[in-house]
């Protein structure tokens, strides 16, 4: 600690001959021996000292009350540390530490309301309480201007470790700066009615009473998260929060009855006693009293309403999705549960209604919407997935890539694909058929393939050939084009490809 | 090749008894948990080769698991095997750092593969995941192809890459993916472990974008 071992210094610098004085501070060994460490603060000191003679350091180390600064009779600079040496042998301490250097910033630990005096404090080396003593005595000698120049510096001021200033902030706040101007035309009208009751001292008071409402109005609502906590937690004693407890809000109700009783009693008075002056107290003590008791009530209603309105949405919410896995999931069950002999049908079951499921949950889409028509290629997929897997008992395996509109060269290709999954769950016997549809900028391919028997594409018989090329001319036709690959045992895979036409491109995959 | 030690990590009893009884004999399980935080202390104690991991746990996702044993032990590695297909969560679970990612729909032998695979250092990527890859990286979905990328090489695909992947949705193994571009098994893995490597590290603003616009529509 700095200001100890300073504080110790300069107490024995002011008491160069303090074996007669009365002893103070913690500075014993010194007084007794009656030489003062030589160390070049206290050095100075003690040179001044003897230097200006004997009677300011006679009436000092007396220490008879707290006697005013004598510093304007000593002869030169060294007084300065003087006064404030022996202020400090009083107890009064008029620094904490060296000046910090940068810029000034308020300070986020050891605040008192915005961090604004710490802050100077920290920046010249002050006493923080001397400050704050200043801040006060000459927000009231000046009318309250200081006040305001306080909420200024408050609003311009970054905090510490923060790189904007609330001010920044608070001119994107609209509904803020709409409340400081409301506040300001109430006040207003407020202060014109207190001068036409003839108390002008009110008027004088009018620029600065208006800036710090607008500026603190500005503040609680735009300042950052953690500067607000502890604001609201100066709130809290007083019970001005909706959370405090139940202690502080008796204590709340007890001063806001108090000050609605003084003001009814100021009311009353009016006539005889300061005519004009007690009404205005008296509505000041009657508004300031109901805000009290009532503003917090005001303030819960208001949020239960809110809290309300969010648990009926929520029930809401689960009614409807309990209503839908009962018309789905539910009846699926039962229909399982039924037919558990007929192993075929319990998987195509079990299958349908996963794939109804997944497309709820995953994708969106509400139970029962699956049927209709398609209006994108990935719609297309879905339902070929759908009417296969039902139809023929084999999970169909489909991966999309992309997406775009359906078009008649789109329809074409999806019928080729329909076909040719069919086909790999009618011939090849496997039980999972894969379909890949990748959409890309200027053609849209799709890919069938299955790990079943497999055939020799070159000894197909005439009659089973038939579709193979009926799918390939229908895609021929439109400027796409179809390959069968397939071997006896590895499987059949039938790729698809078809450009897509000029004017689709332009929107691209969505 | 002896048996990769195995610990399970799913919410629902009866499917952990299932992939159980349908591995027993081919790996070792160690463990299983059905939360997040019992997870995290029981892999951490018996610190498997493989985790198979669900990625909808009740206590958070499947990627908290993954995140908190990772700082420990970096040689546990993940699969994430779900009964969901939502893009964000299979995103979520492989960025967070698993090895890959496959259906709750998969065969016993496929699964079996998958968890030797990873337990070999190797990425697993189902045909839905090449597909949402294929999907996140394409070129045409970028609206901020001119925001200045910060890694270029991790925000897009090889050619190669990019084939590798479209053989992979197409359903073929690894194998015969291998066999189609005349490229050795091993090239194959290490093209799919640098896509999952890019999927990993890209910083492309559009892998989670594209996540969420795919939950909309």
């Amino acid at each position: 600690m700095v200001d100890q071992a300073d504080g110790a210094a300069r107490n024995a610098a002011a008491q160069p001959g303090g074996q007669s004085g009365v002893p103070s501070g913690p500075c014993q060994p010194w007084e007794t021996g009656g030489n003062p460490p030589s160390d070049g603060r206290s050095g100075q000191g003690a040179s001044g000292q003897g230097a200006s003679g004997q009677g300011a350091s006679g009436e000092g180390a007396s220490g008879q009350g707290a006697s005013p600064p004598q510093g304007h009779s000593q002869p030169h600079g060294a007084g300065e540390g003087h006064w404030s040496a022996r202020l400090e042998s009083h107890g009064i301490r008029l620094t904490r530490g060296p000046a910090s250097p940068g810029p000034l910033r308020r300070a986020r630990d050891g605040q008192l309301l915005g961090g604004v005096a710490a802050g100077i404090a920290r920046r010249t080396g002050l006493s923080v309480g001397l400050i704050r003593v200043l801040i006060v005595v000459v927000t009231l000698l000046s009318t309250g201007y200081l006040g305001m120049a306080y909420v200024l510096a408050w609003l311009f001021i970054p905090a510490e470790g923060a790189d904007r200033n609330i001010a920044s902030k608070a001119v994107t706040d609209k509904r803020g700066i709409g409340l400081a101007v409301g506040l300001t035309s109430v006040l207003v009208v407020a202060l014109v009615i207190a001068s036409a009751l003839n108390a002008p001292w009110v008027t004088s008071l009018a620029v600065p009473l208006i800036v710090c409402a607008d500026g603190l109005v500005l503040i609680s609502r735009n300042a950052p998260d953690e500067e607000l906590a502890y604001l609201r937690s100066l709130a809290d004693p007083a019970g001005l929060t909706a959370t405090a407890p139940r202690s502080r809000r008796g204590l709340r109700f007890g001063i806001g009855a108090l000050l609605l009783i003084l003001g009814v009693y100021a009311l009353l008075q009016g006539h005889e006693r300061l005519a004009l002056l007690w009404p205005l107290a008296g509505i000041m003590l009657f508004v300031g009293g109901i805000t009290l008791v009532l503003g917090p009530w005001w303030l819960r209603i208001a949020t239960e309403a809110v809290a309300e309105r969010q648990a009926r949405i929520r029930a809401e919410e689960r009614a409807d999705m309990a209503s839908r896995v009962h018309d789905s999931v539910l009846q699926t069950l039962a229909l399982i549960q039924r037919r558990a002999g007929d192993q075929q049908q319990v998987i195509q079951l079990a299958r349908a209604q996963e794939r109804e499921l997944r497309a709820w949950l995953f994708d969106g889409r509400p139970p029962g919407s699956m049927e209709g028509q398609a209006e994108t290629v990935a719609d297309g997929v879905r339902l070929i997935q759908q009417e296969v897997e039902s139809q023929h008992g084999l999970a169909v395996e489909a991966v999309t890539v992309g997406d775009c509109e359906l078009d008649d060269d789109m329809s074409a290709l999806l019928a080729a694909a329909r076909e040719a999954t069919v086909n790999a769950a009618k011939w090849s016997g496997a039980d999972t058929v894969s379909l890949f549809v990748e959409v890309e900028q200027d053609s849209v391919s799709m890919f069938v393939r299955d790990r079943g028997c497999g055939f020799d594409p070159a000894a197909v018989p005439a009659d089973r050939k038939g579709l193979a090329e009926s799918v390939r001319a229908r895609l021929t036709r439109r400027g796409g084009s179809a390959t069968i690959r397939s071997a006896p045992g590895e499987g059949t895979e039938v790729s698809l490809v078809m450009p897509r036409s000029a004017d689709d491109r332009v929107p691209g995959r969505t | 090749m002896s048996k990769p030690r195995v610990f399970l990590v799913d919410d629902h009893s009866m499917f952990r008894a299932g992939v159980r009884s349908e591995l027993a004999g081919a790996v070792d399980i160690v463990g299983e948990a059905a939360d997040v935080s019992p997870a995290i202390t029981q892999i951490a104690q018996s610190v498997p080769e493989v985790v198979l991991l669900d990625v909808h746990l009740p206590g958070g996702g499947g990627q908290d698991v993954v995140a908190a044993i990772r700082a420990e032990h970096p040689d546990v590695k993940f699969l994430a095997l779900s009964a969901s297909d939502a893009p964000e969560d299979v995103i979520a679970v492989i960025r967070a750092g698993a090895r890959g990612y496959v259906t709750k729909t998969i065969s016993g032998t496929e699964l079996i593969d998958a968890i030797n695979r990873v337990a070999a250092g190797d990425a697993v990527f189902s045909p839905r995941l090449a597909g949402f890859v294929l999907d996140a990286f394409a070129a045409g979905h970028s609206a901020d192809l001119g925001r200045p990328s910060f890694d270029p090489e991790l925000d897009q695909l090889t050619g190669r890459e990019r084939e590798v992947l479209r053989l992979i949705a197409r359903g073929y193994t690894y194998r015969e993916v291998a066999k189609e571009l005349f490229i050795s098994v091993k090239t194959v893995e290490s093209h799919v472990s640098s896509v999952l490597r890019k999927l990993q590290l890209s910083t492309r603003h559009q892998l989670t974008r594209w996540a969420a616009e795919r939950k909309l529509t």
